[in-house]
């Protein structure tokens, strides 16, 4: 069952100020954030406040913005020709769409994982040491190190131990994306924006992936894009729900699936429209 | 008679015909490889391989300085048509929509088409005439012109063909633009563009007509590459053309060498094709 | 695999048998202050009964919010399913003892009535089925819970003999009569408390076999 978009409530729903922590534990906020695409604007006025070492899912329908706005915490938007940026996103109070951003090293503190694992066609070992070496690491003992820990903390290093020199290819789809995760924390982030992570890999896969993202979060702040709202469920400790390039609500995880505010928020929880 | 029996019998008429038309299309194909299997194979001797070519009138001799000299033809073309080529490519697949970019591939593709005599003469013009002398790097020059447009295409549609999850996976790593291209998407590429590479030499390895003005011909031994050169498509030419009986047997010898290495080109370039597509597919 | 959904089960496991144990406080309290007439014990129990009414709150909230996060499926669901049917049967129960424990205090405002034989069995019986009922669903024991569904049957025959005997006592002196009708009272919370302890063994049977036996007549082989 379709419900029609009440196009009255739905640009009164947003209030600004819901959306911020009492408590300024915010590791990123983003204020009044817009994003277009040439001349089709495709993010609106976005207020969020992203906390230290949680799980923060996005969620929506397809084509609301959502992993627009997680390309943009870390600039991946850039390299698309005919993007512009208005409003801040601040990292650690500092905002990262400002004249003086390195854009090189932020991407170091924000690290992605993205939907489709892409291993570089190197070995193992290769990959996971791209990241430290093009960020000037020589030292052999250094590197074998960091890729152990790597490896450890993406839950992969029993499996691949005695085959780092194997190509990266050999290994299954999770185990691909496990190595994505890894090659991603080897740059030691303090972000990770994850994009649809688990969306093609099969449900055992997934469930690891789950559990590896649970355990990141007490490292790591963590911010996730779902189309699974069960996922999202299942994962996160604060759920934000976006629809047509705009933020509808955002709160604990709990509420959002127990008790949403907006209706609008409701009907796509429980499947009546989307 | 029913429609689906009259629809049989068309299609069954249709397939013959096809089939016709890839057995005459092979005939000449294979007419040729016949001959020069039949003429060539008895001729090739080790004394090919390894002699000289005697004076005119004496029987015997071989092909040794050609086989070398075409070696070292291939080698200076390469030398330069793939630097340049590649990082043509490269440029054209970084930035394909710019205005320039479109004029370097209409270029190319000009380039690809001109006949290989032309750029024989322009070889000639270039490096001959100031110098007055023909030289291996002249004809290694010509050759490589003509290397040239095969491997910038091939390298911008390989590059293009590199997953873009590739480029986005090193960029988010902190890896900037310049960075990202030479130590992911290239490599990745690599193995194809190595590939069009030897494709292109097969290619001008068969080439003697821009030979004829800018490598010329050299009876004698030499790895000079200032001085003229023999090489394997001239000296064919040349013996071809003689009434020495002898050297009509060793110009199907070397006919037949050309096919084989041509051959032998093409099939490591079809492997490798098949192996990089293997190993590539995630 | 070691999922996290792991801890909040086993968490929500405790929490039931720790408010089981407060249930169980509860009913022997109660027996015991019927028994040596003991009306300050009485009134503990009374005042306690807030407690368990707390703990079942709890109880639903965090059920609810591991439905929602979790979405359990197979035995994790049956589990869910019984916790949340157990839960009020316990506060039930314990309403049950709060209700002996008023009609203690107003029996001992009057001389104790002739010594009963048939109540104080009733108690007990039903305070082993809720004891019981409780260690099936600790233990996952399907068997012990089938069991103590076919006490039942013993408990309604208790319940009946023992209002024969405070008829007997009524009949005798007119005096009697609202004693012995506040005891009819405490027996038969008595046996509605057994009654609890077999639907929690139902919901036992469901939890291990997947079977709902509820409104089946039940036998001791599966």
């Amino acid at each position: 069952m379709i419900t029609t978009i009440d196009m009255e409530r739905f640009n009164s729903a947003l209030a600004p100020s819901a959306v911020m922590l009492e408590n300024m534990n915010a590791k990123i906020s983003v204020r009044d954030f817009d994003f277009s695409y040439g001349s089709a604007k495709v993010l609106h006025g976005i207020v969020l406040d992203i906390p230290d070492r949680q799980v923060t899912a996005l969620i929506g329908p397809s084509g609301c913005g959502k992993s627009t706005f997680i390309r943009s915490i870390n600039r991946m938007n850039d390299i698309i020709p005919n993007a512009r940026a208005k409003g801040t996103i601040s990292i650690d109070g500092r905002d990262i769409y400002s004249a003086d951003t390195d854009v090189v090293s932020l991407r170091r503190r924000v690290g992605m994982v993205f939907q489709k694992s892409n291993p570089f066609p190197k070995s193992i070992y290769d990959n996971i040491a791209y990241g430290p070496r093009i960020g000037g690491m020589r030292n052999k003992r250094e590197l074998n190190e960091l890729v152990e820990k790597s490896l450890i903390r993406a839950a992969l290093w029993d499996e691949v131990k005695d085959r780092l020199h194997e190509s990266a290819f050999a290994l299954s789809g999770g185990q691909q994306q496990r190595l994505c995760i890894a090659r991603a924390l080897a740059v030691d982030p303090e972000v990770l924006l994850m994009d649809e992570p688990a969306s093609a890999l099969d449900p055992i896969a997934t469930t690891k992936i789950e559990e590896l993202i649970w355990d990141l979060k007490v490292n790591y702040t963590i911010v996730i894009v779902t189309h699974n709202m069960q996922q999202a469920a299942r994962v996160s400790d604060r759920t934000a729900f976006f629809m047509l390039g705009r933020l509808i609500e955002y709160a604990d995880t709990k509420t959002i699936f127990m008790n949403p505010k907006e209706k609008m928020t409701e009907d796509y929880v429980t499947g009546r429209f989307g | 008679m029913s429609n689906a029996r009259i629809r049989k019998i068309i299609s069954a008429i249709a397939e013959s015909l096809c089939g016709l038309a890839v057995l005459i299309a092979l005939v000449p194909l294979v007419l040729i490889l016949f001959y020069v299997v039949k003429h060539g194979f008895t001729s090739l001797n080790w004394a090919f391989f390894t002699q000289m070519p005697k004076p005119v009138g004496e029987v015997g001799g071989g092909m040794a300085n050609a086989i070398v000299g075409t070696l070292i033809l291939i080698a200076i073309a390469a030398l330069f048509a793939v630097p340049f080529g590649c990082l043509c490519g490269i440029h054209l697949s970084e930035y394909p929509a710019s205005k320039f970019s479109s004029i370097v591939r209409f270029a190319a593709d000009v380039l690809n088409g001109v006949p290989s005599i032309v750029v024989g003469i322009f070889a000639y013009g270039l490096v001959v005439l100031p110098v007055r002398r023909f030289s291996a790097m002249a004809g290694g020059f010509a050759l490589g012109v003509l290397m040239i447009p095969v491997v910038v295409r091939t390298t911008e549609e390989l590059l293009r063909l590199v997953p873009p999850g590739l480029r986005e996976g090193a960029l988010a790593l902190g890896a900037t633009r310049s960075r990202a291209v030479f130590s992911v998407i290239v490599p990745a590429a690599l193995p194809g563009i190595l590939t069009g590479i030897l494709v292109a030499t097969a290619r001008v390895a068969g080439e003697t007509a821009p030979l004829l003005f800018t490598s010329f011909n050299n009876r004698y031994w030499t790895t000079n590459i200032a001085q003229p050169m023999a090489s394997l498509t001239v000296q064919v030419y040349t013996y071809a053309n003689s009434p020495y009986e002898d050297w009509i047997r060793q110009a199907w010898a070397g006919a037949f060498l050309l096919v084989i290495i041509i051959l032998v080109l093409s099939i490591i370039a079809r492997v490798s094709v098949r192996r990089l597509e293997r190993m590539n597919r995630p | 695999m070691q999922r996290h959904f792991d801890r909040d089960i086993e968490d929500l496991k405790d929490l039931l048998l720790r408010m089981g144990a407060m249930v169980e406080d509860a009913i022997s309290q109660s027996i015991r202050a019927l028994l040596e007439r003991d009306t300050p014990l009485a009134e503990e129990v009374i005042n306690n009964d807030s407690r368990i009414d707390q703990m079942e709150l709890e109880m639903d909230r965090r059920t609810l919010e591991l439905i929602a996060k979790m979405q359990p499926a197979a035995v994790d669901l049956r589990f869910v399913a019984a916790i949340m049917k157990i839960t009020p049967e316990l506060e039930r129960i314990a309403d049950l003892a709060q209700d002996v424990c008023e009609r203690v205090i107003e029996l001992n405002r009057e001389p104790p009535l002739k010594p009963m034989q048939s109540i104080p069995h009733l108690a007990q019986d039903a305070q082993t089925m809720v004891r019981q009922a409780l260690d099936a669903f600790v233990r996952g024991d399907a068997a012990l819970a089938r069991q103590v569904i076919k006490q039942d049957d013993n408990i309604d025959q208790q319940t009946e003999q023992s209002f024969r005997e405070l008829l007997t006592y009524m009949l005798e002196d007119p005096r009697n009569i609202s004693r012995a009708i506040r005891l009819t009272f405490i027996g038969k919370y008595f046996e509605r408390m057994a009654d609890g302890a077999t639907n929690i063994c139902e919901m036992v049977v469901y939890l291990v076999e997947g079977k709902m036996i509820k409104h089946t007549p039940v036998t001791l082989n599966p």
